[in-house]
């Protein structure tokens, strides 16, 4: 039988360490994603870099997901819906890589990560399921 | 007549642009994962294919939570290199095939594939880098382009199923172009990747080399594999490789495969690239 969108959507809860970007976390992130996509001119990151708070201010964000962009805590900001192709904007901005950012939500240090990655990288096992423990 | 003479499917890390264009293919990290599509720039040299139709997903770069099409068709004449935080990447701009695409979205509609019609965008690097990859750095890209752009971000992504069909469609409305051209399908994106939460770094060699196995051997699997299997076993990212779905069912039922590379890492991800003939 085919799935209802309840049960489609259910299951994603169940992946450790991973928020999938459903239309919950969309429209919850709505303002702090737009935010990120006008960091796509010169002009805007100049200004961004120039005064962050006032920048965001501009936004219609809450106080929390402001708070997560200024702290550059990105599992904070994919609770906020925050999506990662949105928030590669700052960290761009910043200069950062996706190698380098990406593995600041891993606990990990940044030679950690690469060295992990370098072995072939992090293996699934275990890590499929909650539920199963598998 | 035109006809989709063979496809390509390929990974589209972002640090792969920033390799080529910075000049460091030839360092030991990038090396490895760049001689595995030598094989594949000789061959195009050879095939010389008129028009890729390039299937690939925008990374909050042309589309943004404003608007979310699952299904879109470039039909514009050119696409610049889009600003995706660090400017956009020096590679000359792609040139569009409206004739083409137009045609495809007309029959695809016709045939209950209701794509987007996009006449203006910018293309990220989902779209520029597979073309460096298999075309280098030349002062213009030696073929025309119609982008397939598929929404993988906002859940739910289309199913496996529904990209094949497609895939069937945009076959059919080829093989209906009255003008002669050697078209080629590219389905780009995965392998298996994450690139967010504590789980990020995942990487799946073996859910991936079945992968690339099934395109061959047993795509009607891959067909049905439902997202949460992409999503548990190649992580939150590897739900790209739901796109070479698109490519595959564009090549009929048997296909012959003339050249793999497999590569872990480039960047957080796992590089997989496949060249098939219709058989």
């Amino acid at each position: 039988m085919k799935q209802t969108i309840h049960e489609y959507l259910a299951e994603f809860e169940d992946i450790p360490g991973t928020r999938v970007y459903t239309a919950q976390r969309g429209r919850k992130g709505y303002w702090l994603n737009q935010f990120c996509m006008s960091l796509m001119t010169p002009e805007n990151r100049e200004r961004f870099k120039a005064d962050e708070r006032t920048y965001l201010d501009e936004w219609a964000m809450t106080e929390a997901q402001k708070q997560t962009v200024l702290d550059r805590d990105y599992n904070a900001a994919l609770d906020e819906g925050g999506n990662i192709y949105f928030l590669a904007k700052i960290f761009s901005t910043d200069g950062l890589s996706f190698l380098q950012a990406v593995g600041t939500m891993t606990g990990m240090t940044p030679e950690d990560y690469q060295a992990m990655m370098i072995a072939g990288g992090r293996s699934p096992e275990g890590l499929r399921s909650i539920k199963d423990g598998n | 007549m035109a006809r989709i003479t063979a496809a390509i499917a390929s990974s589209h890390v972002p640090a792969i642009g920033a390799a080529i264009d910075n000049g460091k293919t030839e360092e030991a990290y990038w090396k490895p994962l760049f001689e595995g599509y030598e094989w594949t720039k000789q061959w195009l040299k050879e095939e010389k294919p008129d028009v890729v139709i390039l299937v690939y997903n925008d990374h909050a770069s042309a589309f943004s939570m404003d608007m979310i099409p699952t299904f879109a068709i470039g039909c514009a004449e050119e696409y610049q290199s889009a600003d995706e935080g660090w400017g956009p990447r020096p590679v000359p701009p792609v040139v569009g095939e409206p004739d083409l695409a137009w045609h495809i979205a007309q029959s695809c509609i016709l045939d209950e594939f209701d794509l987007t019609i996009i006449n203006k965008m910018d293309v990220d690097h989902g779209l520029t880098v597979p073309m460096s990859l298999m075309f280098g750095q030349p002062d213009a890209w030696p073929v025309k382009v119609v982008p397939i752009a598929v929404n993988v971000v906002q859940y739910p992504p289309p199913t496996g199923n529904r990209c094949w069909m497609l895939g069937e469609a945009i076959a059919r409305a080829v093989e209906s172009f009255p003008e002669d051209l050697n078209v080629q399908i590219w389905g780009t994106g995965g392998m298996s990747h994450q690139l967010q939460g504590p789980r990020a770094g995942l990487i799946n060699q073996d859910f991936d080399n079945a992968y690339l196995d099934d395109l061959t051997e047993n795509p009607q699997r891959l067909r049905e594999m439902p997202h949460i299997e992409y999503l548990r076993e190649a992580g939150s990212e590897g739900i790209e490789m739901v796109m070479w779905l698109i490519m595959r069912g564009a090549l009929g039922d048997n296909v012959k495969p003339l050249h793999r590379h497999y590569h872990v890492p480039g960047s957080n991800t796992a590089v997989g690239h496949l060249v098939l003939k219709p058989e």
